[in-house]
């Protein structure tokens, strides 16, 4: 018997990996697809940014209260799963407590502490489901912004579900099993009750032995393939932040947020244009100008994508979308993400290779939206993993403007007034000094 | 005052160099609320005995507006003839009054060849002011001061214009939105050279009902476009007679004995 339950969790751990395994291949996949940029240099910097923004959390803090509640839930994530090790040799070799012996007076104590931590992730579930639900934070409201309509609401709350249920089943594990050793069960060593969980115990006390094996089994079961489970959820969710949080502070651009990339291949153009030399700029591999679709974008954008966490920070400080315009930078984040996606299922439907479906990220996008954008970069500072929907928007328009030639009247003549007279207005260039006579 | 404004090529005809090229902007040279601002920047420079020159009929769209409708052709178009210019006349130090221009020749035009030390009218004024180089005469009021996004969250720039205020001994009252959180004017990303998008209000109209709220009669501004957005707020809520618009220049030229 214990060999089959050892043989059906070796399965369990197996095949949730290679989901897990194939789902961050299929991520990585579409990523590849992208175009190249630049952004490994000033490495001490960049780890800097990692410690602050992704282990620190610094810009979280900026709204304190919800800054330390998501910390609750970051630090126990982080630690509790330390335990999962001790979970999963468990598992396999059929043992229980595999630690405890090893670690002596200490295992008890770091029992009470990740009991502690649950107790934080519990409290901290409870706090975002109020301000979700009850005190109806505007940003995170279905309502008022359609991008969180079906999936991504539903995806807020199971999450907050689910981390609840797991903390729950961790105390209930160690609460029966804190009975099971007080009645002496085999299996079952002494290492004593726990400070959340030994309150559990006056409920537990009434049942037999078995039931209470049962629960306790159940309990450890629903555990570990609870977290096996949402690890692989995670990939489909936008908690996939908890992973890419980390790569995506270490690659943030280090220049300024109002700073735009030259496009080379239009440079090598100018530069033809104009007669000067264009050996320094590699003739143009991508001929498409800006981006229609996701792999038109630098791998950094499709990064940022995927690691976005539709908190709506952005859209909230949006000038456009406070306005009561179409643009909301979340949805941009979405829609790129969403299109990663379907571009993943047809990655893995043609051996690795990208066929063209007719579609792409611009029929998610509307022209309105894009030309909504002020480039205040309001989006970008407000983001608490420094992520760019502004580039996003910014690549976007250049595919607008440079291949669609889809541009408002207005911008047209501004176009030719600096073509023709130096200035977006058509004012004689000979009259620049005139500012100075009165 | 009576100005007395050289251009590069008055300076280079007589073999001489500048300390600092003031980049114009087009606002500056062509709107005729912002031409007062070149005028009384103008005036202090010369007051502090600055050495300075601009390029008249030679200077051009710095190309900020079409790189951020997306028009990059256009944009490197403007940037390279502009860079070829400035390295003709070996400029090393370019000051500006304009945030757009100011974070285009900044962070911009260096990939395309035109490397140059780019500061904004604000330092350079917050500087003069620090350094003594322009003596003024105390009168106490309260003004509000709204952040430029180019200047701010773009570049940083937040404690220079409030340098400024604090040195000509005024009382800065802060709006709702400052500082990395500063409201948009609406004017950005080439807003101001069409209709906005359907909305439900206008931008500007928003930012203008903060600097209602905080109860001030003058609001400092540091950016052509924000005093066109901001004026054009006041105008619509229908302020524009109890609360005044000024660039931080004017508010130092009206404060210089």
């Amino acid at each position: 018997m214990t060999y089959f339950f050892q043989f059906l969790f070796i399965a369990l751990l197996a095949s949730m990996s290679y989901l897990i395994a194939m789902r961050f291949k299929g991520i990585l996949a579409t990523i590849r697809l992208s175009q190249p940029i630049q952004l490994s240099d000033q490495p001490i910097e960049r780890w800097k940014r990692v410690f602050l923004l992704a282990f620190g959390q610094k810009k979280m803090f900026q709204k304190p209260f919800v800054g330390l509640m998501h910390f609750l839930i970051y630090i126990g994530f982080i630690l509790i799963n330390a335990e999962i090790l001790e979970i999963i040799l468990d598992g396999i070799l059929g043992t229980h407590r595999l630690f405890a012996p090893f670690l002596g007076s200490l295992y008890p104590l770091l029992l009470n502490f990740f009991e502690l931590l649950a107790a934080g992730v519990f409290l901290a579930c409870l706090v975002f489901f109020a301000r979700r639900g009850i005190f109806k934070v505007q940003r995170l409201q279905s309502e008022n912004h359609s991008e969180l309509k079906g999936f991504p609401i539903r995806d807020a709350y199971t999450i907050l579900i689910v981390e609840c249920v797991l903390m729950a089943a961790l105390w209930t594990m160690n609460a029966t099993d804190a009975v099971l050793q007080s009645r002496g069960v085999e299996h079952f060593q002494a290492v004593g009750s726990f400070i959340i969980s030994e309150n559990l115990i006056p409920f537990l006390d009434s049942y037999s032995t078995d039931a209470l094996f049962l629960i306790e089994r159940i309990a450890w079961w629903f555990h570990i393939a609870g977290i096996l489970g949402f690890a692989l959820y995670v990939t489909y969710s936008k908690h996939l932040h908890i992973f890419f949080a980390f790569p995506a502070a270490y690659y943030s651009s280090l220049k300024s947020s109002a700073y735009i990339p030259s496009l080379d291949s239009v440079t090598h153009e100018v530069k033809l244009m104009l007669g000067q030399p264009a050996s320094g700029e590699a003739a143009p591999t991508n001929l498409r100008f800006g981006a229609k679709d996701v792999m038109d974008l630098n791998w950094k954008n499709l990064l940022d994508a995927y690691s976005c966490t539709e908190c709506g920070r952005c859209t909230d400080q949006c000038p456009a979308n406070q306005t009561g315009r179409s643009l909301s930078p979340r949805k941009i984040m979405m829609d790129t993400r969403d299109r990663l996606e379907e571009v993943s299922v047809i990655l893995s439907k043609n051996k690795g290779q990208f066929v063209d479906d007719g579609q792409s990220l611009l029929d998610k996008i509307s022209g309105e939206e894009l030309r909504a954008c002020t480039t205040c970069q309001a989006c970008v500072e407000a983001c608490p993993m420094e992520l760019s929907p502004l580039n996003i928007i910014l690549e976007l328009r250049r595919y607008q403007i440079m291949e669609m030639s889809d541009a408002p009247a207005a911008w047209n003549s501004m176009f030719s007034n600096i073509e023709t007279n130096q200035a977006p207005w058509k004012f004689n260039p000979s009259d620049r000094m005139n500012w100075t006579k009165s | 005052m009576v100005l007395n404004i050289r251009t590069m090529a008055d300076y280079l005809a007589k073999g001489e160099m500048p300390e600092y090229l003031f980049w114009v902007g087009c606002a500056g040279s062509f709107d005729d609320r912002q031409k007062k601002v070149t005028r009384a920047f103008c005036e202090i420079l010369q007051k502090a005995e600055i050495s300075y020159a601009v390029l008249g009929t030679e200077e051009s769209c710095t190309g900020d507006p079409a790189r951020r409708t997306g028009n990059e052709f256009l944009f490197q178009m403007q940037a390279m003839t502009n860079i070829e210019v400035l390295n003709m006349y070996q400029v090393k130090k370019i000051v500006t009054a304009c945030p757009h221009c100011f974070n285009t020749l900044k962070n911009e035009y260096p990939s395309l060849g035109g490397t140059y030390e780019v500061i904004h009218h604000t330092e350079l004024l917050a500087q003069l002011l620090k350094e003594g180089k322009i003596e003024i005469s105390e009168e106490r009021e309260e003004i509000a001061f709204h952040d430029s996004c180019y200047l701010g969250r773009g570049n940083g720039i937040y404690e220079a214009p409030r340098e400024i205020i604090s040195q000509l001994q005024k009382d800065l009252k802060e709006l709702k939105s400052c500082r990395t959180k500063g409201l948009c004017c609406g004017a950005g990303g080439a807003q101001v050279f069409k209709e906005p998008e359907p909305g439900a209000v206008d931008i500007q109209v928003k930012r203008t009902e903060e600097i209602i709220e905080s109860g001030v009669k003058k609001v400092a501004i540091a950016c052509p476009f924000c005093m066109v957005m901001i004026q054009d707020g006041l105008n619509k809520t229908g302020h524009d007679k109890d609360i005044q618009v000024v660039d931080l220049a004017e508010l130092v030229q009206k404060a210089m004995k």
